[in-house]
């Protein structure tokens, strides 16, 4: 199965195609609006701060292509650490900038009282939210790895799939529809990780021949 | 809750892996490969990946290198070496690096951290600061593989780093380094009640109490070691369960 994986020059795109690649899917890496109409699910990494992550999305047409022929058409997408925040309404990490806004949100610092060093760095449990596809198989409290300044704030909390505790429960998990996102970093998560990213390939697989996936014609 | 890190952590020279005591004698441990396999099948908390020639010599780092190091490394990667432009960063994060260590810069290019925080966030930039202790009882930083005095005070420069957007700093002494007679609490202390980011200690391990005081008494949140994995029967998961043991949360 093709799995896009979407460079806008601020992954860890090797991990995640070696991940995928290991857990049975074939990734391809490209930073090609017009590519992720032909993919059977898209990844979106990230490693960053978010403006730069959104300017680099918009410049290359890439916002469009994830909005309108990923989202909108219901092929599966999954945002890793950034690529999850750049799924939320807005960021404010150094400026407010506008995110893909498919999963109505704001991303903030996290706050550091109770001495709680920032950033979150390191392997935390993951608590089920809501049951999700994304999670079968990984009983809640698993441990998975973060290394993050900022968290997802979500305007609907029925979009929570998953929490990890670090000063209160911050979002670790997200999914609205086909689009889900993740705060920690399932490709560098080793067995847990994988039986995740197997998930979302599986939900991918569940859908209809992707042929059949129309794309929208671009206004 | 948040575990504490084990990391093991291995320095590269002349193609292999090496450990010396206090920056010197360096013997070959193994070919640095072979050691990412094993630790990945260990499923290791986070591995270290120090190019101790590369500044010396001159060298950007090793992407290729790197690169299939990371191919093979299914858990989080800190690399270093070499660093000394925002290019570098990139290409290292690319190639597979999730964090990338910082020492020499820190004291000749500080303007790096905050350009790398900037553009690949706080949480991929490590201060990787190298103390010696003084004749009056500071902690010197030094650079260059600890061959080059700074004139800088470590708990100074570690503030420092913080402040120009990194995201942890790795703190190592070199007096305790591969002595395995126990972590500089002083100075690991200093730092740690110093800055609000993660420090990961390291230098001197040689048994599980002295990660367990690290951890307990001196405000460690991470603890590297490299000798005591490589020269005796101890493992990062029987650190663990040893931790464990003592209160200390850990994943196992």
């Amino acid at each position: 199965m093709q799995v896009a994986i979407v460079d806008y020059g601020m992954g860890n795109l090797d991990s995640v195609a070696r991940a995928v690649e290991e857990c049975g899917g074939r990734p391809f890496v490209t930073g090609e609006p017009r590519d992720l109409a032909t993919a059977a699910a898209v990844i979106l990494p990230g490693v960053g701060a978010f403006a730069r992550g959104m300017a680099n999305i918009r410049e290359r047409g890439l916002d469009r292509a994830i909005v309108d022929d990923v989202a909108a058409s219901e092929v599966p997408l999954l945002g890793l650490c950034l690529g999850m925040q750049l799924l939320a309404t807005t960021g404010t990490e150094g400026t407010t900038t506008a995110g893909l806004d498919l999963v109505p949100g704001v991303v903030e610092r996290m706050a550091d009282s109770d001495g709680l060093r920032i950033p979150h760095v390191g392997w935390n449990e993951v608590h089920h939210a809501s049951p999700h596809p994304l999670f079968d198989e990984i009983p809640s409290g698993r441990d998975f790895y973060f290394v993050h300044s900022y968290h997802l704030r979500c305007d609907d909390p029925g979009d929570v799939i998953a929490t990890v505790p670090y000063g209160g429960d911050l979002v670790a998990a997200v999914a609205r529809g086909t689009v889900a996102g993740v705060q920690f970093h399932p490709e560098k998560s080793q067995r847990t990780g994988f039986r995740l990213l197997r998930n979302f390939l599986a939900s991918a697989e569940r859908r209809d021949e992707p042929a059949l996936t129309f794309s929208r014609p671009r206004r | 809750m948040l575990k504490t890190r084990i990391m093991p952590t291995l320095l590269y020279k002349d193609l292999g892996l090496v450990k010396g005591v206090r920056f010197d004698s360096w013997r070959r441990v193994g070919s640095a490969m072979q050691s990412v396999k094993v630790y990945n099948m260990r499923e290791v908390d986070e591995l270290v990946f120090l190019d101790i020639t590369a500044t010396r010599d001159g060298r950007e780092p090793d992407y290729e290198l790197v690169d299939d190091l990371a191919d093979e490394c299914f858990m989080p990667l800190t690399v270093g070496g070499g660093v000394s432009a925002v290019e570098h960063f990139e290409r290292l994060l690319k190639v597979g690096a999730d964090k990338v260590a910082v020492n020499t810069a820190l004291d000749e290019r500080p303007d790096l951290i905050g350009e790398a925080a900037a553009t690949f966030g706080a949480q991929c930039v490590v201060a990787s600061i190298d103390a010696r202790r003084t004749a009056d009882g500071r902690h010197e930083a030094v650079t260059r593989s600890g061959t080059r005095p700074t004139g800088r005070d470590a708990v100074a420069l570690a503030v420092e780093a913080q402040e120009r957007g990194a995201g942890e700093i790795l703190l190592t002494s070199v007096d305790r380094d591969g002595t395995m007679e126990g972590y500089d609490l002083d100075l690991t202390r200093a730092v740690a009640a110093a800055v609000t980011i993660p420090v990961i200690a390291s230098g001197g391990a040689g048994e599980y109490e002295h990660m367990a005081d690290a951890l307990l008494h001196a405000g460690a949140s991470a603890i590297a070691a490299a000798s005591m994995f490589h020269f005796t029967e101890q493992t990062p998961l029987e650190a663990k369960h040893y931790l464990r043991a003592r209160g200390v949360a850990v994943r196992i």
